[in-house]
């Protein structure tokens, strides 16, 4: 097939663990279509009997790196995700298709405000890179040591709130409506992801702070991501 | 045929359930929510159901209205892109049938776009929606349809993956070519045939 978002090989460039519970992926994609910050790839595995099992995973790369980056948490016993982080080593080819998705997509352009939940700080990690002038984040995880980009979500002075445990000064508990108001500039386009419960609470939230529905992007990550 | 991906064995929970399209598995008794936008709170009063474009007589039934057609069950299966399948569920509402019986669709029509309260859009072939194969329902498992699921009515055409149930769906057009939706200019595939895995464009 031609398309060039169809299935195609990558070959897998670099493997890291930078969380206990999770796997970074770096893939060199031949012929990749430039993604926009937020839209994200479905991998595809095959065992040796023809069996498979697909899953999406957002783009945590900016549009112009060379490589492109994924962030998989790691699920007790999820199917793809133990595979992706405990078999998946540099050199193996993964098949893949994308990039998808053009709703929850920045150009990079206007301003917006990211709020993620888990996981769902990943196509947030990529609009910072690609603008972090025109950018806000807030991130929501359960503890501090599964915060995905860390490093980066500190240094651009992110909004952190960790649930379980108390963490930089701020006591433990989830986002409220008070922190993410002085995140937002009126006519900022805000973009929710994580877990279908984290993106109804935090939808919720930026309602209570003004946000006009049409102005929140929600991405939710499958059954239970 | 892709090539086996080195040392993936896959985890083939329980002996697959004929029931189960290719790449879906059960869910049990969940049921997630998926959709791009907040969830609106829709009020009855002032909702209405619309059906246009190419069609004898252009119709709209308000809440009440509707609820005075004869009333139909769908129980069955239903089945997400995001792989999750439900077996065996409820939905209560009339069937699509009856009333694109009263708004006499033209002969040139083929293709129908159905919008939700949101803006949402999905597009279906005509004939997908035609000989008791699409619902607008209004409860599930016997009570109110939640707003999170699409409530107070959505669209339901099971055989398809779901997100071609639109959910607070408010009017139908019916038209003489094929206009993507909201997924569907987003990559997702025009009909969503779970049984053959229409999951994306191309496939
Ligand atoms: C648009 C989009 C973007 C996404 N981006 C990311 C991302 O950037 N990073 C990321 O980590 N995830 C992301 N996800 C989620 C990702 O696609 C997968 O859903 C996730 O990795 C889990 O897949 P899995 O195969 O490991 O788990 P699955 O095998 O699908 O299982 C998920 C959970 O359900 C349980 N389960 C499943 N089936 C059964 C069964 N039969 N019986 C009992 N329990 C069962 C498992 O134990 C596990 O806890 C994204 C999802 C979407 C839709």
């Amino acid at each position: 097939m031609t398309d060039p978002r169809g299935w195609r090989y990558a070959e897998v460039a670099e493997v890291r663990h930078d969380t206990p519970h999770s796997v970074t992926l770096c893939l060199d994609v031949p012929g990749r279509v430039r993604h926009l910050a937020g839209q994200h790839y479905v991998v595809r595995l095959t065992a040796e009997d023809g069996y498979r099992a697909q899953r999406s995973y957002s783009v945590a790369s900016a549009p112009d790196a060379p490589l492109l980056e994924l962030f998989v948490e790691r699920l007790e016993d999820g199917e793809v995700s133990t595979y992706l982080a405990d078999v998946v080593e540099p050199g193996d080819e993964l098949e893949i298709r994308g990039p998808i998705g053009g709703w929850f997509a920045w150009n990079g352009t206007t301003p917006a405000l990211g709020v993620g939940g888990g996981s769902g700080v990943v196509p947030l990690i990529s609009m910072l890179r690609h603008n972090s002038d025109n950018f806000r984040i807030a991130a929501s995880v359960r503890t501090a040591e599964d915060l995905p980009y860390a490093n980066e979500l500190t240094a651009a002075g992110a909004l952190i709130a960790v649930t379980r445990e108390d963490f930089g000064g701020r006591a433990k508990g989830r986002l409220t409506a008070q922190e993410l108001l002085p995140l937002y500039a009126p006519g900022a386009v805000c973009y929710v992801c994580g877990s279908a419960a984290f993106a109804e609470a935090a939808s919720m939230l930026l309602l209570d702070i003004g946000v006009p529905t049409e102005d929140i992007r929600v991405e939710r990550f499958g059954p239970s991501g | 045929m892709s090539r086996p991906t080195r040392g993936f064995v896959g985890k083939r929970r329980a002996p697959r359930d004929r029931r189960l399209p290719p790449g879906q598995y059960d869910i049990g008794r969940d049921f997630p929510v998926l959709t791009a936008e907040v969830t609106p709170s829709v009020r009855t009063e002032r909702w209405t159901m619309a059906i246009d474009g190419l069609v004898r007589q252009p119709g709209k039934w308000t809440w009440d209205e509707l609820h005075r057609l004869p009333q139909e069950e769908y129980r069955g299966d239903i089945h997400c892109v995001t792989t999750w399948s439900k077996f065996d569920t409820r939905f209560g509402g009339v069937s699509v049938d009856l009333l694109l019986d009263q708004v006499e669709p033209l002969p040139e029509a083929t293709h129908v776009l159905a919008t939700s309260t949101t803006g949402y859009t999905t597009n279906l072939p005509l004939e997908h929606l035609r000989n008791g194969k699409a619902w607008l329902v209004w409860t599930h498992e016997g009570k109110p349809l939640h707003r999170e699921h699409g409530g107070p009515v959505r669209l339901l055409v099971p055989h398809l993956y779901f997100w071609k149930s639109a959910k607070w769906i408010t009017k139908l057009t019916l038209l003489d070519h094929d206009e993507q939706g909201f997924w569907e200019r987003n990559g997702y595939h025009d009909l969503g045939d779970p049984w053959t895995e229409q999951r994306y464009q191309g496939d």
